[in-house]
């Protein structure tokens, strides 16, 4: 066991040197000499360009960057914004809470309503119970998220006024998540009802009801907790599916996060701060997949000693 | 390694069913029958655009700016005075080009490097799996945006975007659904008489690839609308003045609060694009999945 765990972190570490080693890559390849993209506009002489250079050290052989780039991004230090001038790392954290709360209260919204429905069509497959609980499921993958914000502003902020489109406290928050959780909800959904249908079918399962258990009981002591983790595991691509979520979400309600800061600092083409993003999400993802890996190991004993 | 739990559809190999039997299948269930419908109503929008449309979709000041719905113009103008039905027409167009050129980058390039890693196997496959791991270590929208900042910004940049990020995802499918083919009898027998690498790949593999490469399109295609569209509205992708349906949603964003029919027409054929497309895509897989076979 200790074993697997030391291979599962290490394991992550080629994983994060080749998706920084890609970010590394594609801001070389950005055309245009960054230098006079920072200095932006402002007419400057060789001397001062130079002197720039030297002090961002891009007049550097390319390798000695790269291995100064990984080096400073382990670490966390992604050099300064080029339009705000503050160090990337302090933007980044001064956005983050706002983008985890929203991240949280999707995956809340998410999670409720994509087992609900999950479970439920599981439990009674193949009748109108289920047709309209997939019917949900696909409405949910199908709505363009921006669009379903659009909509959910416009009826229960603009038109009736329930919620503040603005702000910071929790009534702010109710509209970004669902339209944060409905596509997540959907995608669970679909693998938990599949999930539950499976295990529904096996021996211990006809075994319970056999012995006279109650229809509900056997699906809520028997059934329930087997088919529920497996799709749980998946949390890791719902994780991808929160950040996409998030930039858009973020955008439409303008809230401040770490997703709207992305799509600017790309409008603006603030390349540090592409970045420093980039490398912080990707971090954050192999890291959250790999806390999953983990915990499904200590839970489900045969992935430990299956493999 | 972690991210290679990653959720992908399960892959198994089948054979193609007949062309004609596989047309009747397709529309065997009712949710299939409305995609299919919905679908073909966009495809002839799209394409018949110039019949269809009443107006040119850039003609402004053909009514008065931000006017509601009426009969002449049913889904009402926007902010320049443009028909909104018109535009949503020619709308299908470039929002429908985007996706199947994305699903058509990722589907090719990616099967091409899954075929080969999964074919050749032993070290080239133990190198590619861990890139393709690593690659699958990019949230897809965040892979797309820095393939973006590279390209810059703009509607074939973000369709092109969204094809390199859904690379990873096909060749990882493709590398699994071949190394099950590689052990069976027939591609041995190919080997034995000496066909090339490249005769086993075109002439042996991508024939009994195609029912999973299907499916796996299909059902990524909804996404890459989807997401493309997503690029669109966040200002990465089609730029105004094209009609696409993302791009129209974020130009008609300031005027939403006075004229929400801005807003939910290009939305709502969106909306109902990708569904159809989903619904169509769950049917295929349904059919084309062996595993499912006993079911209807």
């Amino acid at each position: 066991m200790p074993m697997r765990l030391l291979r599962q972190v290490l394991g992550v570490i080629p994983t994060l040197l080749l998706t920084w080693t890609v970010v590394f890559g594609a801001m070389q390849m950005v055309p245009g000499d960054p230098v006079l993209l920072m200095l932006g506009g402002t007419p400057t002489s060789e001397a001062a360009v130079a002197a720039e250079r030297a002090s961002l050290g891009v007049d550097r052989p390319v390798l000695v960057q790269y291995v100064d780039f990984l080096g400073h991004a382990v670490i966390g230090d992604f050099g300064l914004s080029f339009r705000t001038r503050q160090p990337v790392l302090g933007m980044i954290e001064s956005e983050l809470p706002s983008t985890l709360q929203l991240a949280a209260g999707g995956l809340v919204v998410g999670l409720v309503l994509g087992v609900l429905f999950g479970a439920v069509a599981g439990v009674w497959p193949n009748g109108w119970v289920d047709a309209g609980c997939m019917g949900f499921a696909l409405i949910g993958v199908s709505l363009p998220s921006f669009w379903i914000a659009m909509l959910l502003i416009q009826v229960f902020a603009t038109s009736l006024g329930w919620v503040p489109v603005l702000g910071s406290g929790f009534d702010a928050l109710i509209l970004p998540s669902i339209s944060l959780g409905l596509f997540l909800a959907g995608g669970l959904a679909r693998l938990i009802r599949s999930s539950i249908i499976e295990v529904m079918g096996q021996d211990y399962i006809r075994t319970a009801r056999a012995k006279g258990l109650a229809p509900l009981l056997v699906v809520a002591k028997h059934a329930f907790r087997n088919a529920v983790i497996p799709p749980l595991t998946l949390l890791g691509v719902q994780f991808a599916l929160l950040i996409g979520g998030a930039v858009v979400t973020e955008t439409v309600f303008a809230r401040p996060g770490v997703g709207r800061m992305l799509v600017e600092a790309v409008l603006d083409k603030d390349f540090p701060l592409v970045q420093g993003i980039v490398v912080v999400t990707t971090a954050a993802f192999v890291l959250v997949n790999l806390a999953i890996d983990i915990a499904y190991g200590l839970i489900d004993p045969r992935v430990a000693h299956g493999g | 390694m972690a991210v290679s739990a990653v959720a992908l559809p399960p892959v198994s190999v089948g054979a193609l069913p007949p062309r004609r039997r596989l047309l009747v299948r397709l529309l065997g269930t009712p949710g299939a029958i409305i995609g299919c419908v919905i679908l073909v109503i966009i495809l002839l929008a799209a394409l018949l655009a110039p019949v269809l449309a009443p107006y040119d979709w850039n003609a402004t000041s053909v009514c008065r700016r931000i006017a509601p719905i009426s009969a002449e113009h049913w889904f009402g103008c926007d902010q320049f005075g443009r028909d909104i039905f018109s535009r949503v027409i020619y709308g299908g167009r470039f929002s429908l080009a985007m996706g199947v050129s994305t699903v058509a980058i990722s589907l090719v390039f990616g099967s091409i490097a899954g075929m080969a890693i999964g074919y050749a196997g032993g070290r080239v496959d133990a190198v590619g799996t861990r890139l393709i791991d690593a690659m699958l270590g990019f949230p897809p929208i965040v892979l797309a945006i820095l393939v973006v900042s590279v390209l810059g910004v703009g509607m074939w940049d973000a369709a092109l975007a969204v094809g390199i990020a859904g690379i990873p995802r096909f060749a990882r499918i493709t590398r699994g659904a071949t190394l099950s083919l590689v052990q069976r009898d027939f591609l041995e027998a190919a080997r034995a008489v000496g066909a090339t690498g490249g005769r086993i790949l075109r002439r042996h593999l991508l024939p009994n690839l195609a029912p999973v490469l299907i499916v796996i399109a299909t059902l990524d295609l909804g996404n890459a609308v989807l997401f493309t569209a997503t690029l669109s509205f966040l200002g990465l992708g089609a730029q105004p003045p094209t009609p696409e349906w993302g791009a129209m949603l974020n130009a008609g964003r300031d005027y939403v609060r006075y004229a929400p029919w801005t807003m939910v027409f290009p939305g709502l054929a969106l909306f109902l694009g990708v569904m159809a497309v989903n619904l169509v895509g769950d049917r295929l897989s349904m059919i084309l999945d062996p595993r499912q076979g006993g079911r209807r």
